[in-house]
């Protein structure tokens, strides 16, 4: 039941953010039509950091109580952030190239998503790492402690680096209108609504796969 | 059976079993010598440009040679299933975590007693700050760099490809550590004032004392069979 | 002494252990039997405190073994069939190395009083890895044995011993015996499970299936008793 409100309410929000990006927000006055992507490279963005947190919270709830779901919630939140932060990695090169004239900038928050994402590839890496079930569950809830108290770090270090160097360009550079603001926040419902809807579907995929090799274990016996 | 007996005893045979073959530190030292040489060969040593380099190459060279000296770290441990033995003596896994911290910290700090002057040879390279802030900085970077290579060494042990896993699951995390290092080395060797880099100290400092901090208290769960 | 109550060990999906309640007295030696993968070696894991169960308490003493390990893992003595020996360590090292970690008194006494015991004092000061297999086995049994632990877990000990590590090995445990040392040993041979134990326990896919005390069993009983109980047959 909760499923279908869920499955439902994550269609019609993403339904209408795009409506509002496309048909209803006015184009940007100096970037024009490509600003667009801005809703969604933020929201992602939003998505690929909630996602680590979520890993984090996931490992430590395992590492307290050993109960296999935490782990499951854990690994499907890490794919769904690795896969976010692919997506800003990938909109934030579209975004740069007419608007800065650059592919790549070492901007900050572009700069600490590429190192989240190989964080998180290497948290995916543990995970293939150890057959063994109980040495991947305990192992990956380890690194994604780990990683996620890396992240601040990474975030600071990131930032000072940057204004030592000759900021080239200012991310923040367009104040928003409240129409903007009002699709910015719209995108970041579904985006998060989204996440929400793929969390829960992923965890159903691996309980299924989790009973397919228990089924077999028996059967093997 | 006090803790710091414990640790200076695992020291003591780290120390002792790899003075009796030197095969580790031999390989890392070579190692450390041959990405300078490597990098010499990609910069034009003459120019100007080692200026701008040399901190990186430092760097580079040491975590290269590092990674190879924590690959070994707990190879020894696993074979004959030392490990079950070690754990039987001791209440606290705690105490096998500092002690390898500070066995693999004395083999780093050996490879670059060694290595570095060789490099400031090699690249003509004059310091022109304090050499005792530049000591510090490598050292306090070495640790970070040593405590959680340390850490991750022995959760990459417990998988048979552990040379593949941990450079993948070590340098991503090391990455502010590397910024901030090679930051206050640079600045240090161009005779930068303390307040041009205390913000870079700041980093390392608090990455060593959140990350051994934090290792020392995971590692209960690392050991855990 | 020892006392476990409710062991239960999963894998993952695999349930090794399910639920294993049993109590040793003081002084008593058991034998553990059970066919491959009966959970015999992660059962004797858990009870020497080196594997977390999934559920279930052991008490070493009245105590909870892992709330305060710093009472018990001190009095385990572990020989299995590894050696847990630093290869790169000469004999005497690899002695001295674990007594100190043990915190033993008049050490390098007791080190050469055990090297002769188990007639490796010539070779003392050389490298395990130069050691052939019957040397590291006995060098092993001086190692597990080297604080007089008055537990002592036997997983498969026998397998790969020599002649003469045999011989030192029925030696330990007869002297074990004296001292009132308790004995976990866990073992696939009837014979070797008899000879030394006061109590039999026989494992079957995770479950404790038989215990039965040795002096009303002989050979064939046990055997047929194994056969009924874990439907393994061994002739």
């Amino acid at each position: 039941m909760a499923k279908k409100a869920l499955t439902w309410l994550t269609y019609l929000s993403v339904l209408a953010a795009t409506y509002l990006v496309f048909m209803w927000v006015p184009n940007e006055k100096v970037m024009g039509p490509v600003q667009k992507i801005f809703y969604f490279h933020v929201a992602a963005a939003w998505v690929g950091f909630f996602a680590f947190l979520i890993v984090f919270l996931c490992g430590v709830a395992y590492l307290v109580t050993r109960a296999e779901k935490w782990d499951l919630y854990g690994a499907s939140s890490a794919e769904i952030g690795v896969l976010f932060t692919t997506i800003v990695l990938i909109t934030g090169p579209i975004w740069a190239r007419p608007t800065w004239n650059a592919w790549w900038t070492w901007d900050p928050r572009l700069t600490t998503t590429l190192v989240l994402w190989f964080i998180y590839l290497a948290y995916l890496m543990v995970r293939t790492s150890f057959p063994e079930p109980e040495k991947r569950m305990r192992f990956s809830a380890i690194f994604g402690i780990i990683g996620f108290i890396d992240v601040p770090i990474v975030w600071f270090s990131i930032r000072w680096w940057r204004t030592i160097h000759p900021v080239v360009v200012d991310g923040s550079g367009f104040a928003m209108s409240s129409k903007m603001l009002t699709t910015l926040l719209v995108s970041l419902v579904a985006f998060t609504l989204l996440y929400l809807y793929l969390l829960t579907t992923r965890v159903a995929v691996a309980r299924i796969d989790n009973q397919i090799q228990r089924i077999k274990e028996a059967v093997l016996r | 059976m006090s803790y710091y007996n414990q640790i200076r005893v695992l020291v003591w045979k780290d120390l002792a079993s790899e003075f009796r073959s030197k095969e580790m530190l031999n390989s890392m030292l070579i190692f450390a010598l041959l990405t300078t040489v490597i990098f010499s060969f990609a910069f034009d040593p003459e120019a100007d440009t080692v200026k701008k380099v040399f901190p990186g190459v430092i760097w580079v060279a040491l975590c290269f040679a590092g990674i190879l000296g924590l690959n070994r770290s707990f190879q020894g441990e696993k074979s004959n299933d030392c490990f079950m033995g070690l754990l039987l003596c001791t209440p606290d896994p705690g105490v096998v975590y500092l002690g390898k911290l500070f066995s693999n910290l004395i083999f780093m700090l050996i490879i670059e007693l060694i290595s570095l002057p060789i490099l400031f040879l090699l690249f003509d390279y004059r310091l022109q700050g304090s050499l005792g802030w530049l000591v510090l900085v490598i050292a306090l970077g070495t640790w970070g760099f040593i405590a959680i290579g340390t850490f991750l060494s022995a959760l990459a042990m417990n998988t048979k490809n552990s040379e593949l896993l941990l450079p993948v699951i070590l340098f991503p995390l090391l990455i502010p550590l590397l910024i901030a290092a090679v930051k206050a080395t640079g600045l240090i060797l161009g005779g930068g004032d303390f307040a041009s880099w205390s913000n870079w100290l700041g980093i390392i400092c608090s990455f060593d004392l959140i990350f051994t901090v934090v290792s020392w208290f995971l590692f209960d769960y690392v050991l855990e069979v | 002494m020892l006392k476990a109550k409710g062991i239960v060990k999963q894998v993952g999906p695999k349930t090794i252990l399910q639920g294993i309640n049993l109590e040793i007295r003081a002084g008593e030696c058991v034998a553990i039997l059970g066919p491959n993968g009966a959970g015999k070696s992660t059962l004797l894991k858990i009870l020497a405190t080196l594997m977390k169960p999934s559920a279930g308490i052991v008490y070493l003493d009245g105590k909870d073994a892992w709330k305060s390990p710093e009472q018990v893992r001190g009095n385990i003595g572990l020989i299995s069939h590894q050696s847990l020996l630093y290869d790169n360590l000469t004999a005497r090292e690899n002695l001295l190395f674990y007594g100190k970690m043990l915190g033993l008194n008049d050490l390098d006494q007791r080190v050469s009083q055990l090297l002769k015991e188990v007639g490796l004092l010539l070779s003392a000061n050389e490298q395990v890895r130069n050691f052939s297999r019957g040397m590291q086995q006995r060098l092993a049994l001086a190692r597990a044995i080297l604080h007089n632990p008055p537990l002592l877990f036997l997983d498969e000990p026998f397998t790969g011993l020599d002649q003469q590590g045999i011989g030192l090995l029925n030696n330990l445990i007869g002297q074990a015996k004296t001292k009132g040392t308790t004995l976990i040993m866990v073992t696939h041979s009837f014979e070797e499970g008899l000879a030394f134990s006061d109590r039999v326990l026989v494992l079957n896919k995770g479950g404790l299936v038989y215990t039965g005390e040795t002096k009303e069993l002989t050979i064939t009983g046990l055997r047929d008793l194994y056969c009924e109980k874990t439907g393994v047959k061994t002739s």
